[in-house]
């Protein structure tokens, strides 16, 4: 990873572990994390429900305390510190706006629990209410407002103190998809407007992808890998990463030669071909490979092919269409292709068919 | 109306039948409940409105009340005429039992907030399944009759009591602590029996807050101090206030704990009122002090309907 120790900005968190324990058998939601979180950056947190995901934040914000490790914020450890002395601001998933209170004395909470003077509060209020579009409706009750509504207030509250990190657990999933989308936008250009580290958590492999900066998949208490969406995408380390993440192709091969994170492996099929190494893997010996379904396409041509197979299924998705062939060891590769125009789709189901892969499509996994 | 408006009968019959089929449901509705309305008139108002008439009428000589109007019940709530020369002064006696009886609910009222409150808090965040079992056992002084508990309490603080018993056998005192037939005794007995009336409100609207908001309210800078006071009071006031009122009326026409624990001298207007039917003979003061007792609640009651008001415009 990119964080040599050298810079002390941002989040560190150095080999935390959380432990809870319930009555009987006791839960490991974290185990013996590290990640670096930089300034100014959006950092997601992806991965299934029941990851740790949400512990990891929650330890953040100072809702819990690890049972091990320690995170450090700026450089300086946080562990001593209650919530409310972090400089740290949270959107929660159901928003958990103050029923008795207005929009717009949601919003003035944090200010004035810091003892703001109340010119800066107003002036800072109304700075926020614009920022998120909210200035019409800031005397409405808050449950007098819509999800979308509310969920921009939550986002002005949590960022009116002008925190150094913001935590958002899964702020979008009880918003619609139109509505999602539309905060996707709002929340990226808030991010950059603001310059505010935004810690972000998230099931929703599509949004990880569009809005971050560095996305890290975990899975199980553990953080699998840590990348920007396109590493992420195109380079997965692990294949709970790769299959997570869109969709995948698993080839098994064996490495010939390796080299400067890169390797030439022989597939089953026979084929050499080149492949992308991941850090820390192996660099001899059988391997599992992934291609994603765009870096493949069909041909007719027999020598031009990198393996070959028999065309079983053609599904039509109107963007693309996905060919599933079936390869000579019995596992199925899909291949999806742009649909152009004027492109005369013929049906050759059965037909034995070329598969050729894209200059470094394939990526060799590190389990 | 627009199904209406497609209909093709130009004399609106449909209408016509509709307006008749509601306005027999109405007719039903109102002849389904007549039994219940008739209940409520008769056994609520009526006897209102007897008390009412009763404190305008002259005392009987043996009890009882001579069908003749008089406002001298309602003048001697407030005042009293010397016996030997006729002069007016204030009833002295009337005003203090007065003023006893709404300084001692009020006082209960605050003890029992002050012990409710945490107690209500401490159920609510217990795991759920030890919540019932705590509720339960808040409950459990019900099972017993009014008088053993208040005799019961009478027990512990008499002079010869288990607390007089401890301190002297312990040397801390010589004599015993006079606590039976005092305000103290009063307040006492009444917390003890009208706590839970205020524990069970609190406890129903602390169990329904979000203690997501609580997090929110610690992750945007509120000591806990400042959480208690701006978050976690504001949310729960609904049930302080039903549970003010569920303590404080009873309280102001408690009877058997200051009978009992106040002894003749620390009357409060329930005994005062006992006293007027019986021994005094005097059932017109009796009735208006009954219905000076109702305009006290029903004051403390507008205050309430207008503080949850206020609080519910809050909600929106």
């Amino acid at each position: 990873m990119r964080d040599g120790g050298g810079t002390t900005k941002g989040i560190a968190v150095r080999g935390v572990s959380k432990v809870f324990d319930a009555a009987a058998a006791a839960v490991r939601a974290l185990d013996d994390v590290s990640v670096t979180i930089h300034e100014n950056e959006f950092f997601t947190l992806l991965g299934p429900s029941g990851c740790g995901k949400t512990t990891l934040l929650r330890l953040i914000a100072g809702f819990e305390s690890p049972s091990a490790g320690e995170i450090l914020l700026d450089g300086a450890p946080l562990a001593h510190l209650p919530p409310f002395r972090r400089p740290v601001n949270t959107v929660f998933q159901n928003y958990a706006l103050f029923p008795h209170m207005s929009v717009m004395e949601n919003v003035a909470f944090g200010l004035e629990m810091l003892g703001k003077p109340k010119r800066e509060i107003e002036k800072t209020v109304n700075d926020m209410l614009r920022l998120v579009r909210m200035e019409e409706l800031r005397d409405r009750a808050t449950n007098k407002i819509s999800g979308g509504q509310q969920q921009r207030v939550a986002l002005a509250r949590a960022l009116a103190p002008r925190p150094k990190v913001l935590l958002l657990d899964e702020p979008l999933s009880a918003l619609d998809l139109k509505l999602r989308k539309e905060m996707q936008i709002e929340l990226k250009r808030l991010q950059k407007d603001t310059g505010i580290t935004f810690v972000f958590v998230t099931h929703d492999q599509e949004e990880a992808l569009t809005m971050s900066d560095r996305v890290a998949v975990m899975s199980q208490g553990k953080i699998l890998q840590v990348g920007s969406p396109r590493e992420i995408y195109e380079h997965p380390a692990k294949r709970f990463v790769a299959d997570f993440i869109g969709e995948t192709n698993y080839l098994e091969a064996e490495i010939v030669a390796s080299g400067h994170g890169q390797a030439q492996i022989r597939l089953s099929s026979g084929a050499q071909i080149a492949a992308s190494l991941p850090e820390g893997g192996r660099l001899t010996g059988k391997v599992t490979v992934v291609v994603r379904p765009e870096h493949a396409s069909l041909t007719l041509d027999a020598a031009k092919a990198t393996f070959s197979g028999r065309l079983e299924n053609i599904v039509y998705f109107g963007t693309d269409t996905h060919y599933h062939v079936r390869l000579a060891d019995g596992s199925l590769f899909t291949v999806r292709m742009q649909n152009a125009r004027g492109h005369e789709e013929t049906d050759r189901i059965n037909a034995e068919v070329g598969v050729i892969l894209a200059e470094n499509a394939a990526q060799v996994l590190r389990d | 109306m627009a199904a209406l408006d497609l209909e093709p009968d130009p004399d609106r019959r449909p209408l016509t039948i509709a307006s008749t089929a509601e306005r027999g449901a109405i007719r039903r509705r109102w002849f389904l409940t007549a039994p219940a309305l008739l209940v409520l008139i008769l056994a609520a108002s009526g006897p209102l409105l007897i008390v009412l008439a009763y404190s305008f009428l002259k005392a009987g000589a043996y009890g009882g009340v001579v069908w003749e109007f008089s406002g001298e019940a309602w003048f001697k709530v407030v005042f009293q005429r010397d016996i030997f020369d006729g002069t007016m002064s204030y009833a002295d006696a009337h005003l203090s039992i007065l003023w006893r009886s709404i300084k001692l609910s009020f006082l209960t009222t605050i003890l029992a907030v002050a012990l409710g409150f945490p107690t209500a808090y401490f159920i609510a965040t217990r795991p759920p399944r030890t919540r019932n079992l705590w509720m339960f056992l808040i409950t459990i002084p019900f099972w017993t009759n009014l008088l053993i508990r208040t005799f019961a309490i009478m027990e512990v603080i008499r002079n010869e009591g288990i607390v007089n018993t401890v301190l002297m056998s312990l040397g801390i005192i010589d004599e015993p602590i006079q606590m039976m037939y005092t305000n103290f005794a009063i307040a006492l007995g009444m917390v003890y029996v009208y706590l839970p009336l205020m524990v069970l409100p609190i406890y129903a609207s602390m169990e329904k807050l979000d203690f997501r908001l609580v997090e929110a309210g610690y992750d945007l800078y509120a000591t806990r101090i400042r959480v208690f006071t701006r978050v976690i009071i504001p949310l729960v006031k609904p049930g302080i206030v039903a549970g003010f009122i569920l303590v404080f009326i009873p309280a102001l026409g408690a009877y058997v704990t200051p009978r009992i624990l106040g002894g003749g001298k620390n009357m409060m207007l329930g005994n005062l009122i006992e006293l007027q039917f019986g021994q005094g003979r005097n059932w017109p003061l009796g009735a208006a002090l009954s219905i000076t007792l109702l305009a006290i609640v029903m004051i403390a009651l507008i205050v309430y309907v207008r503080g949850t008001r206020r609080a519910a415009g809050d909600h929106g």
